[in-house]
């Protein structure tokens, strides 16, 4: 019972890491409808920079991490320019593929800047682990999940208040429709891109001190999907429900099925998750159910 | 004077001849492929040119989805493993003949990849992308972690050498005649999907999904066709490879090899079969040219940073493609070949 309880509180803690990978995913959709297949690569850009800027550098904490959100946000908004902006009246097959395009980009730059190693980020804080009633969470997902629950709520104040944040939704909504009435589709895109690119750098800071910085975490890119097709592509609060699922699937296979389905399962499990859910509600939990049957 | 070729009948725009001269075209190509080539090219070029019939063939499927049904697929490499492992499996475990193990591959890969076709061809969108994405995943993870299929050490399979006829695949000769002989039936055979109704169907779907369901063309009928024939081939793809490696390993099948078949497809051109071919080329002569142009002006890269480095190349030529010549080479070829067909009066 304990080791379920553990696992359990772990699955719902390293659930809110995937909402926050999730989020920059959301945000693209929200603002443009493009789904990103290079966030999970931007994520790891984001590490890089982030492990460069505190180690060889040397800059202190609280100016590397907003350092790198900056720097990754214009990442963000230069890929909206100069890769997206000359499709922006293509087919969504070609946005797409642009994005997959993108990735591979990221993919072989990334090691060619920065090598193959494993770099490391200097933690802020200690490498402990809080114990309560037995259950043990390391000190960096605690404050990283605290982190990631306030920038949900400023995210969805954001979408759902500010005139903004209206406006890409109405864009993703109807691109049309959204220019007649006088929005910029441009500025909404460029925008959008370069919030994804931001949250890209936190989420890059926070897996990278959790699981090392190294190419191999682009693999999070994949995970990414089963968070956003079980919330729903476009929804906020789909991206944190379907992140904690997602964190439970992944905690509780590693924990009973690794040994009996071969190492590396509990990687594997979210995305077969991913499947059954798209067999069963394919506009996921808080997805627009308006789907077209054709 | 000519301005142009007009259809008049639908006969003529199904038509695989469409002039006289194209009939005596493709017994040329034929001609050189199969007499030429074998006699002429040394053993270095069989190589390569095998190399690229073998991408060709992955890169026809792949356009028969992404080119007339309009759908992306992230997991043709782990399709390609399917038909690679399970023909090896068949022959080097059961002992079947090749003419058997084939064919078996080839519908072993389509029907796996029905499991994720029929989760996420349902819905309109691109929702396959992120299916098949996940199906390379797993099917990687099963390569390495399930050794009771894939057996022994890093899951590699001996490939059984072919005869056909005074040659058998140890020879470059022979690898190249069995690659572009199934090059050949691949192309025949796409190339006819397309003139049929079911091809016509894809492209509908693709065009306008709610004219085709109001045609009575049900879309997710033909982009579940579209996606299984797409997987077989690239499954045909796979037993291929490893009759020319004479082995396949877990590392091949991985998902740079899957966008790299989407550059092909892109580079070369999107729905056309010589742009498959053409894209197929480049993408796969890209490295060798690499190896032999970076030393010549003085650049000299580890393998490790040359691996990098095609990984970026290929989706820069992706993008590159995407935003100046959607088209593809074979687009390229035709604006081209236009201009000087009316020379000096085109227009």
């Amino acid at each position: 019972m304990s080791e379920f309880t553990q696992l359990m509180v772990s699955g719902v803690f390293t659930g809110m890491l995937y909402a926050l990978l999730a989020l920059g995913f959301v945000v693209v959709v929200k603002g443009s409808g493009v789904i990103n297949f290079s966030q999970g690569e931007v994520v790891v850009l984001g590490a890089f920079v982030v492990s460069w800027l505190l180690t060889d550098v040397g800059v202190p904490f609280w100016l590397g991490v907003p350092a790198t959100v900056v720097v990754m946000m214009v990442v963000g908004a230069g890929i909206e320019r100069f890769a997206l902006r000359p499709l922006q009246n293509e087919s969504m097959l070609a946005l797409v593929m642009a994005t997959i395009a993108l990735g591979s980009i990221i993919r072989g730059l990334v090691p060619m800047i920065w090598g193959d190693g494993l770099r490391s980020i200097p933690s802020l804080i200690d490498q402990r682990r809080y114990e309560w009633f037995g259950i043990s969470i390391p000190t960096i997902t605690f404050w990283s999940a605290v982190m990631v629950l306030i920038l949900l709520g400023a995210f969805g104040f954001f979408f759902s208040r500010s005139r903004l944040g209206l406006a890409m939704q109405a864009v993703s909504d109807d691109r049309v429709a959204a220019q007649s009435l006088g929005i910029n589709i441009r500025l909404v895109n460029a925008v959008s891109w370069a919030m994804a690119g931001g949250i890209a750098a936190l989420a890059g800071y926070v897996w990278g001190s959790l699981l090392g910085v190294d190419s191999r975490l682009v693999v999070l890119g994949a995970l990414i999907f089963p968070v956003v097709i079980l919330g729903g592509l476009e929804s906020i609060v789909g991206a944190v429900i379907g992140g904690i699922a997602v964190g439970l699937v992944e905690s509780l296979s590693a924990g009973y099925l690794n040994d009996d389905l071969g190492a590396g399962f509990s990687t594997v499990a979210p995305l077969i998750m991913l499947l059954l859910v798209l067999f069963v509600r394919p506009y996921g939990l808080f997805g627009r159910p308006e789907i077209e049957r054709v | 004077m000519e301005t142009g070729r007009f259809h008049e009948k639908y006969a003529e725009e199904i038509a695989v001849y469409g002039t006289p001269y194209r009939r005596i075209w493709i017994l040329a190509v034929l001609a050189v492929t199969f007499v030429v080539v074998p006699l002429v090219a040394s053993p270095y070029w069989l190589v390569v040119l095998t190399l690229v019939g073998i991408a060709a063939v992955g890169a026809t499927g792949l356009n028969v989805l992404v080119g007339y049904a309009g759908q992306i697929s992230l997991g043709h490499a782990a399709f390609a493993a399917v038909g690679a492992y399970t023909s090896g499996l068949l022959v080097s475990r059961a002992d079947a003949p090749f003419w058997v193990a084939i064919p078996t591959a080839m519908v072993a890969a389509g029907v796996f990849s029905l499991i994720f076709g029929l989760a996420s061809l349902r819905v309109k969108g691109l929702y396959l992308a992120i299916a098949t994405l996940a199906a390379q995943y797993i099917v990687q993870w099963i390569l390495s972690s399930w050794t009771w299929i894939t057996g022994g050490f890093q899951g590699i399979v001996i490939f059984e050498p072919i005869e056909i006829g005074p040659f058998d695949t140890t020879t470059p000769t022979g690898k190249y005649l069995l690659v572009f002989i199934t090059l050949a039936v691949v192309v025949m055979f796409v190339e006819n999907l397309m003139r049929s109704r079911s091809g016509r169907a894809m492209i509908a779907v693709r065009d306008q999904d709610i004219a085709a369901a109001g045609s009575a063309v049900s879309p997710l009928r033909y982009k579940l066709l579209a996606f299984f024939i797409s997987s077989a081939i690239a499954g045909l793809s796979g037993v291929l490879y490893g009759y020319n490696a004479g082995l396949v390993s877990t590392e091949v099948f991985t998902l740079a090899l899957s966008v790299q078949y989407l550059a092909m497809i892109l580079v070369g051109g999107l729905g056309s079969i010589p742009g498959s071919i053409l894209g197929a080329a480049f993408i796969t002569m890209l490295p060798i040219w690499l190896r032999d142009l970076l030393p010549a002006v003085g650049i000299e890269l580890s393998a490790s940073v040359e691996v990098h480095l095609l990984t970026m190349l290929f989706g820069v030529a992706i993008l590159l493609f995407l935003v100046l010549e959607p088209r593809g080479l074979y687009g390229l070829f035709r604006n081209i070949k236009d201009y000087f067909r009316m020379w000096p009066f085109s227009y």
